[in-house]
């Protein structure tokens, strides 16, 4: 518990994560609100769609994790940590539960308020929660944030730089996830167990999507895993990444 | 306490620290001495549980500085004083140390008092001058009020009102039964801070002993002699003392002679004086001479620079 305190002064007594947070929140309510304003009855709006620019938020979010970790490394504040609490894992397995925490409560306030500017622009289309489908649509949002968020702690843990852990963060979705679908023949069969799909696949996936327009929102995948499998598998790479990065932090010279 | 056991750290095939073994008692005020790269701070980060050594331990207190619990309120250090977060208050970065070995707020604006920080506490840090700097990282050493004080270099680029401060700080905190264990590469600055010394070069103990102790071996102590009649008294002196001439005055150099004797010797014979000045040993020379074959960058005057970068090494 005192180290939850420890990293939770830390986090907050610098501002960049109320910029990270502030980013995240405006880049993403203010995507939906195009799409929103542009969609018609050709293009209906529906739930899924209100979230389909959840994934610009994500990566601002993911940005502020790694920072989180390398900022520390940076600036050597990293050894006062372990200078104050020698274990190293305690600190940092704290400093992974606020930035998750954190990352889950900016996840939902995004979700929530990209539905309502939705709603609040076309307030004809049918974007009821209805259906726990329609709940995980948008309440799935802060999981996937939080989830993420330990990822992004994860690689800033190993890579310890700033520049690095980013590139890292932003290349993997952005483009090797996209690209490795060119490779012939396995290249889709690899893509369906890439991380971001999965996560995608929870927001955004469900058991039935005819009625999702195709040329609209991120490419559809039709994903071996149901759309909670996709979270539980996401969760486990994001967990497992995270205990090699404590493992080798033990290891190594701070 | 601090106790060191044949410490040794390997980067790879550099060897930074090899078999180092010393203590360092409570109560006084212990320089740790070196050229730059001799391994001072890799040693001082291995007592500290941040790096691993290759081989031996350092026991803090008689335990590995990992076993501790809430370390901050045993051993203090400042190793570094630029590892604050530049957007972080002075007052925020010793609060979340103080958080994390459950020492008080109070505690907090208690330290930042002693070393004259109150005023600039909400200030962010990265604002400071590097005196500032040292005394936010000499706050964060205070904090849990430690039994045992490491600092490495902490005078380092500080104005000489800056280094008298600290001076007389270590000596208060010594004097307060602790054990402070400071490490420079200013023999001089040491000579005036330190009661003991542990002298190391290339990662080797050169030396442990007390201060005084280490000038009185490692120089030796002339007494210069002018005197019209300087040839009749090179012969009375010759039976007695080696005697070298000094190039620069003009005058006689008497090795292992009393000024004393040499004043008495001379009034016996009527042999008149101009000068009879006992010349101390310089302290450099003599870390110089102790350390000369151990430092790890020589400069070289007129030879193009070595391969290896100079200073590639972290010290």
């Amino acid at each position: 518990m005192t180290q939850l305190a420890v990293e939770r002064i830390k986090l907050f007594s610098t501002r960049s994560p109320w910029w990270c947070m502030a980013l995240a929140l405006g880049i993403t309510v203010g995507l939906t609100a195009i799409i929103a304003a542009n969609s018609n009855d050709e293009f209906p709006l529906t739930v899924q769609a209100t979230q389909f620019a959840h994934t610009f938020g994500l990566y601002v979010i993911m940005v502020m994790a790694a920072l989180a970790i390398t900022t520390e490394y940076r600036f050597g504040t990293i050894r006062a940590t372990f200078q104050a609490v020698p274990n190293r894992i305690s600190p940092l397995v704290a400093k992974a539960v606020v930035v998750a925490v954190l990352a889950g409560i900016v996840g939902e306030i995004t979700a929530f308020a990209s539905w309502g500017v939705s709603k609040l622009l076309q307030p004809d289309m049918t974007l009821a929660l209805d259906s726990a489908n329609d709940w995980r649509h948008v309440a799935g949002v802060g999981l996937v944030y939080a989830v993420g968020a330990v990822l992004a702690l994860a690689v800033g843990l190993l890579v310890r730089q700033t520049a690095a852990a980013v590139a890292i963060i932003l290349v993997f979705p952005l483009l090797v996830e996209s690209l490795v679908g060119l490779i012939p023949k396995i290249g889709t069969d690899i893509q369906e167990w890439l991380p971001f799909q999965s996560a995608s696949n929870f927001v955004l996936g469900g058991p039935d999507l005819s009625g999702r327009p195709t040329d609209a929102g991120p490419p559809q995948m039709d994903l071996p895993l149901s759309p909670w499998g996709s979270l539980a598998y996401f969760t486990a790479i994001s967990v497992a990444l995270l205990v090699v990065a404590l493992v080798v932090t033990t290891k190594r010279d701070a | 306490m601090i106790e060191v056991e044949e410490l040794t750290k390997h980067y790879g095939r550099t060897v930074a620290v090899d078999g180092l073994s010393f203590t360092v008692r409570p109560g006084r005020v212990t320089g740790f001495l070196g050229p730059n790269g001799a391994g001072k701070s890799t040693t001082m980060r291995m007592i500290l549980g941040l790096d691993g050594p290759t081989r031996g331990c350092a026991l803090v207190e008689g335990r590995p500085y990992r076993q501790l619990r809430d370390p901050l309120r045993v051993v203090g250090a400042l190793l570094d004083a630029t590892w604050v977060h530049p957007n972080r208050s002075a007052r925020s970065h010793l609060r979340w140390l103080a958080r994390s070995n459950g020492i008080s707020v109070r505690r907090v604006d208690e330290v930042l008092e002693v070393v004259g920080l109150t005023a600039v506490a909400n200030r962010r840090a990265g604002g400071f001058s590097l005196g500032m700097s040292q005394r936010l990282g000499i706050a964060g050493a205070l904090l849990g009020d430690p039994r045992v004080l490491l600092f490495d270099e902490p005078v380092n680029g500080l104005d000489p009102e800056g280094i008298v401060w600290i001076r007389r700080f270590l000596h208060r905190l010594a004097d307060e039964g602790r054990t402070v264990f400071v490490s420079s590469h200013l023999l001089s600055e040491m000579a005036q801070t330190a009661q003991d010394l542990v002298v190391i070069g290339r990662g080797k103990l050169i030396a442990q002993t007390s201060t005084a102790q280490f000038v009185r071996d490692a120089t030796e102590d002339t007494v210069r002699v002018r005197s019209p009649q300087a040839q009749r008294l090179r012969t009375l002196l010759g039976g007695r003392a080696r005697i070298t001439d000094d190039p620069v005055h003009g005058a006689l150099v008497v090795h292992g002679l009393e000024p004393a004797a040499i004043g008495e010797l001379a009034a016996a014979h009527d042999v008149v004086l101009h000068e009879l000045s006992p010349q101390r040993g310089s302290l450099e020379e003599a870390f110089m001479q102790l350390t000369g074959e151990a430092v790890e960058y020589h400069g070289h005057d007129d030879q193009a620079p070595p391969d290896e970068p100079p200073g590639g090494l972290r010290q």
